[in-house]
């Protein structure tokens, strides 16, 4: 067998491995909201103090 | 240290004007003591990143909320319905918050617990407007959780409709599946046919071209068995109903591409044409998911249900327990109090009754009702609490009877659009191309090439480009006005709009303003100490007039009026100042009632003497005028009113004398209105509301909007959602989805001239592989191209496009 068909073989299995990331994203609900996880990220862990008097 | 700048006539909080500068906390002000318990409870708590995230994220707070309004919560039988999942320990629910808008929101939101100290978690879904709580029912309870939600602003929206159902707005994923894989496979195979591509042999050795086939033989069963499922579906659907739709030939065509490919590739006589195939597959499956991009944060769907609260305080042996409506009977005495909706017909036994119909009715003022008097379901009341006799239940009611009607029966619609109609012809015409071709070939004794272009016709008479060009079209245009705050229900309404002759709008709500109304003086001149006089006069009146005209005036501090005597509904009077004041309506001041002045006037009388008088009016929203006058040479417009004709004379002045202007119409004159020009004036008629009175009248018509001056309000089932403030653009939004139509043609067009290439080849049985290969994408993608250029275009030209 030529080596094209080993490389096609690799190439699928990556491109496949692609694909099922794309499912389980979908699946998991990263599409459902695309405003949230974008400035969930920005805030911060800590609290700021009261504001002083 | 950095000297903040503190801009006192804007509230902290919710960035509404602050008419006074009394209300403030430190150097923080505020427009109404709501704003400011709010900031106080998140300052209490640390949450102050509220306000450091967005300047003046909140939501204003001037109506106060009841203290036991949620008590209703606490029964048990509403609980199970609104909870997902309990365990005893632990409770989950999701709960829908309309007036989330931004990051603040979110950031207070999913830092909930530390307000509460029961709720374990808080995850927000910004697109559907809704926060999935989990909390510790040993430390909290749902009563309390909702209770804290609305002290800080968010108050969820609990209604009847979404007990009903669940309330589990599901979003339909498949699309996307079948999407990532379509295009996975046509990938796929468009590499693995290219060796095919390549003419000269020798390049690729022969038998890696036999697996290769094979190879894409199995990345396209996936396609035709996964992805393109939805077109034979649709297909049979329609011819189910005996109704030929665009997927029709398209499931044939593809059907027939995959079959013949097969043959092809089993008697090694040619390649297929496989991966023409799953390119166009995935191709429409994009289009079609652009175009069916929902607005989850929007229902279109409300009913009757959606505006009731769930549940009244039903008075048993002198306590007041909550029920739930659905288990109200008639003869119970319910307690309503104030700003909240009466759900049932009912007798007035208790309280001042100020009942604001203008959603159910039209009518733009409140009616006051005494003790004894009717009220019916829909009415809100404005002014204290109100005890009041069932009796009809919610079910007969004269609002949910409303509801019964035939026009909110749903019924199946037959899909009407002109691209059906165009790929009807289209399928014909290429089938009479094939026969035309076919029998020719027979003729010359070519069997074998007969059958190849009965075949390769078909597989290019796919109206695909057809279907593409719409679903982009349509999804541009959607996008489009959404960005310009208009919100269509379905791609299907940009046709509607496009074929409409008639327009017709709704008085109150719709072209005048609830909360905007102009006042003005006639008569003698008053000076500064009569004025201010008066202000603190009728200050102590409850009629919604009294209450615009001291607004009008604007008098900072009021005097003190201790003698002073009201009549309900008429005027009021007093001695101020060693003076006698009579205000009021002109039975009141004169003892009859004038047939000429309508009601919205109110006189003044100082000490016997007339000094004349306060109009009030409603003031049209911005850019009414110009909107009618464009409007008025394309269409015919009409408007029609619950309320009383006193605006006649002024509409008439701006849409002239021969315009319908119909005054008093209950909704159901609306609706046979409505159903009087589609069926005796064959007119397409655009419907332009905004409450329940106009919910039969949009229904009816051809296209229903809605106008509501916060997309997060509840506005009644329509075709269509308009922002209160893109009314004046509407002239613009017709337009351009008129340019919708014109786009598809063009681009229609277009695509034909790939067709007649891709058939010049199919006819003389050359199609090769390498061609369609070629031709495929390339009529897509300029397709995509075209329609989303024109559509941008159209957008530009109609003054729709905003940065």
């Amino acid at each position: 067998m030529s080596v094209i068909i080993v490389m096609l073989v690799g190439s699928l299995i990556i491109a496949g491995g692609f694909l099922i990331a794309f499912l389980w994203s979908v699946k998991d609900g990263q599409y459902d909201d695309e405003y949230s996880p974008a400035h969930r990220i920005l805030f911060d862990d800590t609290l700021k103090d009261k504001p002083i008097k | 240290m950095s000297v903040e700048i503190i801009d006192k006539s804007k509230c902290y909080h919710c960035g509404e004007n602050c008419t006074s500068d009394s209300i403030h906390l430190e150097n923080k002000y505020f427009c109404c003591d709501g704003c400011k318990l709010v900031y106080e409870i998140l300052s209490e708590n640390n949450l102050c990143t509220y306000y450091d995230l967005n300047n003046n994220p909140g939501v204003v707070q001037k109506i106060k909320i009841r203290e036991d309004k949620f008590a209703f919560l606490d029964d048990e039988g509403i609980q199970q319905k609104l909870v997902q999942f309990t365990d005893g320990k632990q409770t989950h629910l999701t709960l829908y918050l309309p007036q989330m808008h931004c990051s603040s929101c979110l950031w207070l939101l999913e830092n909930l617990h530390r307000v509460n100290q029961g709720v374990i978690s808080s995850k927000v879904n910004f697109v559907k407007k809704e926060v999935y709580l989990v909390f510790d029912t040993a430390k909290t309870s749902l009563r309390k959780v909702v209770e804290t939600l609305t002290a800080i602003g968010y108050e969820p929206h609990i209604s009847l409709q979404e007990l009903d159902s669940k309330n589990i707005r599901k979003t339909d994923k498949t699309r996307l599946y079948k999407v990532g894989i379509a295009g996975f496979c046509f990938a796929n195979i468009m590499m693995m046919s290219f060796p095919e591509y390549l003419v000269a042999d020798g390049v690729v050795e022969a038998n890696i071209r036999e697996v290769l086939k094979y190879f894409i033989v199995a990345f396209s069963l996936p396609v035709i068995f996964f992805s393109a499922t939805e077109f034979f579906e649709i297909a049979w659907k329609g011819l189910k109903h005996k109704f030929l739709n665009i997927d029709a030939p398209i499931a044939l065509a593809i059907a027939i591409t995959f079959g013949r490919s097969l043959y092809e590739i089993f008697s090694h006589t040619g390649a297929g044409y496989l991966d023409s195939m799953s390119g166009i597959v995935f191709f429409m499956l994009v289009g079609r998911i652009l175009q069916d991009k929902t607005y989850q944060s929007i229902s279109f769907d409300r009913d009757y249900k959606s505006f009731f609260p769930i549940a009244v305080n039903v008075v048993v042996d002198g306590k007041s327990i909550p029920t739930q409506i659905d288990k109200i009977k008639s003869g119970d005495i319910i307690q309503i109090y104030n700003n909240e909706l009466i759900p049932v017909d009912c007798i007035l036994s208790k309280g001042k009754a100020e009942i604001d119909y203008s959603f159910v009715s039209g009518e733009s003022l409140p009616v006051l009702k005494e003790p004894g008097e009717i009220i019916y379901a829909g009415g809100k009341q404005m002014a204290g609490a109100l005890e009041l006799l069932v009796v009809k239940e919610v079910s007969q009611s004269y609002l949910t009877n409303l509801w019964n009607r035939d026009v909110f029966k749903t019924k199946e619609q037959i899909p009407d659009s002109f691209i059906h109609v165009l790929s009807k012809y289209f399928t014909f015409l290429v089938l009479g191309i094939a026969a035309i071709a076919a029998t020719y070939w027979y003729m010359q004794g070519e069997n074998r090439l007969m059958w190849n272009t009965i075949t390769t016709v078909l597989i290019v008479a796919c109206p695909c480009a057809l279907l593409l060009s719409s679903t982009f079209t349509n999804g541009n245009i959607l996008r489009l006005l959404s960005k310009n705050k208009f919100y269509l229900r379905h791609p299907d309404v940009i046709e509607h709009i496009s074929n409409i002759n008639q327009l017709v709008f709704d008085k109150t709500g719709t072209i005048t303003q609830q909360s905007n109304v102009k006042v003005s003086y006639t008569g003698k001149a008053l000076n500064d100490s009569e004025q201010l006089n008066i202000a603190s006069l009728l200050a102590q009146s409850p009629h919604p007039l009294s209450k615009a005209i001291v607004e009008f005036m604007a008098k900072k501090e009021l005097i003190t009026v201790e003698n002073f005597k009201g009549t309900e509904g008429k005027g009021i009077e007093g001695w101020i100042e060693d003076k006698y004041y009579k205000v009021g309506s002109h039975e009141f001041i004169y003892g009859k009632s004038s047939h000429q002045q309508r009601n919205s006037v109110v006189y003044i009388m100082i000490d016997n003497d007339v000094k004349g008088e306060y109009k009030i009016v409603n003031n049209y929203r911005f850019g009414f005028n110009r909107l009618m006058q464009t409007l008025k040479d394309k269409f015919t417009v009409s408007v029609i009113s619950g309320d009383n004709d006193a605006e006649l004379s002024r509409l008439q002045a701006i849409l002239g004398k021969d315009a319908d202007i119909l005054f008093h119409q209950k909704p159901d004159d609306k609706l046979s209105y409505v159903q009087h020009l589609q069926q005796v004036k064959m007119k397409n008629v655009m419907m332009i509301g905004d409450g329940l009175n106009d919910a039969g009248a949009l229904k009816q018509s051809n296209v229903g909007i809605a106008i509501t001056e916060n997309s997060n309000n509840f506005s009644p089932a329509c075709d269509g959602i308009l922002d209160a403030t893109q009314f004046s653009n509407l002239d613009k939004f017709i337009e351009f989805a008129k340019s919708g139509k014109q786009i598809i043609l063009m681009s229609f067009v277009l695509s034909i001239l790939y067709n007649v290439i891709g058939l010049y080849f199919a006819v003389q049985g050359t199609l090769s592989p390498l061609i369609a290969a070629i031709l495929m994408p390339c009529s897509s993608i300029s397709i995509v191209l075209v329609t989303y250029g024109m559509s941008e275009l159209a957008a530009l030209k109609n003054g729709l496009n905003k940065t």
